[in-house]
């Protein structure tokens, strides 16, 4: 893969533009299957990432869109470090420390230390797609939202609780309602607890996965809108995880499609939209639905045949051949297609990329 | 437009929990005609499933009842046929599909099996020939290898196969109605489109109706020739497809348009957000359902239901103000 050629290095400190606050390169990350009991042989693997790149600057948000099993959210854990990769680098360019006045460090957060780890855990948050699962339903609003102060060992028991009131009201929750427990708040305001939470340490990057999937439009409008509010206020850097090509509009700067564990498209947002290339792309567009009769009944609609192929046994070549509208043989089910930035900043993976106006 | 399929009115349909009675749909009225694409929109607890489930009669006392209301299939009353009698209808006439088809198929019984059951217990054949009808049924649906598949077990299938699977199935015994409750929220959103545009092809082939149950307004665009939208059990606005998106009434219809983001357009730096959320259908408040969440809300919201009202032919709206509110500043400029 030849993007962002110009950083590679051994010291890349010196050479990640001093905007970019994560650069991942040629991540690789392989589930492996298993067999027997005594003598574990692995007989294959779920290739959920393969070989992809992409960076996302200070302040801006980057959007991963595609379909389930894509690998969008093994993409994010590995970012995270809550899966370790099987390969690739995950540059990251950490804050400078309070105490000392050193230069800003970058950290290959795929290779970081354990005090390393703990240290960016701090400026690192994510917050998850379903606010039912990702909250413990025996603790209440207050040890949820003072346990990320409490296990850095951040301030004293009052200080936290005046913290958490913070939060709340932050996040536009009552700041009387410590006491209470996940079930007694609807859906959104879940959310809005889970994103009180990450915000508890003051991060500096927030990982969204799937942050409004599970609520009804009226609530994710207010989830979406109190997302880009802490963005400005607090300076935040996103990497939103979505499936819905139409909320990535609305929220991100950059997005990034992938298909199958592969990135791709990687543009800026306007490019995306107005002139996709991949012809992925064009299909997943194509099959969003608009809230608009009359665009509805005018729109052509690219119909992929058959289902995603499986990632334990991908198709060789371009993943896509099996199902791409445009695939020729045999270069698409040999060659690999290599990411090439076809126009400036448009990063595209495909032998054939060609400007399809698709809305 | 053609002669009615199904006129439901009045309904209500309530159930007892320990907290009290919630009342899920509260004085519900509609009608879908023959071959109608018809929508049903509603955020979750809307009422929109439990008053397809009321329509299939699927609601079990004591948990859920229908306290009040008719249901008129064909011009025969539904609610007054004897069990046996609602069985034939159930799967015959009136199909119904669900948004998780793996709940819906059973696990045990290969995908065959469940095909020539449903076949041979409303149409009186042989097993031989609902063994052929169900094959030229999967093959309707464009399942590549249909005698192969018959012999495969649900968990053998993708999402999107076993949501054909369920729409072969209900198709296979030629209903006038097909009541589909979020068919495609599971799928994956290339999927979908090729599930709506199966569904939109074969019942239009068939001149079968569609109940249609979402809560995406973007689904029903495409595919409906009316649409009825609800909120907190009962009706807020109900009209043609462009009517809902394009003369909109009811400030929750036009809240939801304004919230939602588009493909096609890069909206205001903010969405609109209807603030607030649904309210508890275990006593719900006196007047208007919505005036909490609602912008233009006044003093007769508080006191008095708004009943629906025919605006003009065909658009109905239940909302004191209607037509008079400005609701573009709500919804949004149109686009384009």
């Amino acid at each position: 893969m030849t993007q962002d050629t110009t950083t590679r290095g051994t010291d890349p400190a010196v050479q990640m533009p001093p905007e970019r606050l994560l650069q991942v390169e040629n991540l690789v990350k392989n589930f492996p299957i298993t067999k027997g009991i005594f003598f574990r042989k692995q007989i294959a693997a779920v290739q959920a990432v393969s070989d992809i790149s992409f960076h996302i600057d200070r302040g801006e948000t980057l959007g991963i869109v595609g379909e389930s099993g894509c690998g969008k959210s093994t993409t994010a854990r590995c970012v995270l470090r809550l899966l370790e990769p099987t390969s690739g680098n995950v540059w990251y360019r950490g804050e400078p420390d309070g105490d000392s006045s050193d230069a800003i460090e970058v950290i290959d957060i795929a290779a970081a230390n354990k005090d390393q780890m703990r240290r960016l855990r701090r400026e690192i948050q994510i917050v998850f797609q379903d606010p039912y699962a990702s909250l413990n339903p025996r603790m209440t609003v207050a040890s949820i939202i003072a346990e990320p102060l409490l296990v850095h060992g951040i301030g004293s028991t009052s200080d936290r609780m005046e913290r958490v009131k913070e939060l709340l009201k932050v996040v536009g929750l009552n700041p009387e309602h410590t006491n209470r427990y996940p079930h007694e708040f609807s859906g959104g305001q879940r959310q809005r607890i889970g994103v009180a939470r990450a915000l508890a340490l003051n991060p500096s990057f927030m990982v969204l996965d799937e942050p409004v999937s599970a609520l009804d439009v009226s609530i994710q409008a207010q989830v979406l809108n109190l997302m880009g509010d802490l963005q400005e206020e607090f300076g935040l850097t996103y990497l939103f995880i979505a499936h819905d090509l139409s909320v990535v509009r609305h929220v991100c700067d950059r997005v990034g499609v992938m298909y199958l564990g592969m990135m791709a498209e990687v543009t800026d947002r306007d490019t995306l939209y107005e002139r996709p290339m991949h012809p992925y792309t064009h299909a997943l567009m194509s099959a969003v639905p608009i809230p608009d009769p009359t665009v509805e009944r005018e729109r052509r609609r690219i119909i992929l045949e058959g289902d995603i192929p499986s990632p334990i046994n991908p198709p060789t070549g371009c993943r896509f051949n099996t199902r791409c509208p445009r695939a020729e043989f045999p270069r698409c089910s040999d060659d690999v297609p290599e990411m090439r930035e076809i126009e400036p900043d448009h990063w595209v993976a495909c032998h054939f990329p060609e400007v399809q106006k698709v809305v | 437009m053609s002669e009615p399929l199904l006129q439901v009115s009045n309904l209500r349909t309530f159930f007892s929990t320990e907290e009290g009675i919630v009342r899920a749909v509260d004085g519900l009225s509609f009608t879908i005609h023959k071959g109608e694409k018809f929508g049903v929109v509603g955020e979750s607890g809307s009422g929109k499933s439990v008053t397809a489930l009321s329509v299939m009669r699927l609601i079990e006392p004591p948990a859920g009842e229908i306290v009040t209301g008719e249901i008129t299939f064909k011009g025969e009353d539904l609610l007054g046929l004897k069990d046996e009698e609602m069985r034939k209808v159930r799967g015959g006439q009136i199909a119904m599909i669900f948004q998780d088809p793996m709940t819906a198929l059973n696990p045990v019984y290969t995908i065959g099996n469940q095909l020539i059951e449903t076949i041979m217990l409303h149409q009186s054949v042989g097993k031989s020939a609902a063994a052929e009808i169900a094959i030229q049924a999967l093959d309707d649906v464009h399942i590549p290898n249909p005698k192969v598949r018959m012999e495969d077990y649900p968990h053998q299938l993708s999402g999107g196969m076993r949501q054909r699977v369920m729409i072969a199935m209900g198709l296979s015994c030629d209903p006038d109605l097909l009541i589909a409750d979020e068919p495609t929220t599971a799928l994956d959103v290339t999927t979908q489109a090729q599930i709506l545009d199966l569904m939109l092809v074969l019942t239009e082939e068939r001149n079968t109706a569609v109940m249609l149950i979402t809560h995406d307004l973007g689904v029903v665009a495409g595919f409906c020739d009316n649409i009825q939208v609800m909120y907190a059990g009962r009706l807020a606005e109900r009209g043609t497809t462009d009517f809902i998106f394009d003369d909109t009434l009811h400030p929750y219809t036009a809240g939801l348009l304004g919230s939602m983001t588009r493909l096609d357009e890069v909206r205001e730096e903010r969405l609109y957000s209807i603030r607030g959320a649904p309210p508890s259908l275990i006593d719900p408040p006196n007047g208007c359902r919505f005036r909490s969440r609602c912008d233009f809300a006044k003093e007769i919201c508080t006191r008095d239901t708004p009943l629906p009202r025919e605006i003009s032919e065909d658009h109905w709206v239940a909302c004191h103000f209607a037509p008079d509110l400005d609701l573009i500043r709500v919804k949004g400029e149109p686009v384009g």
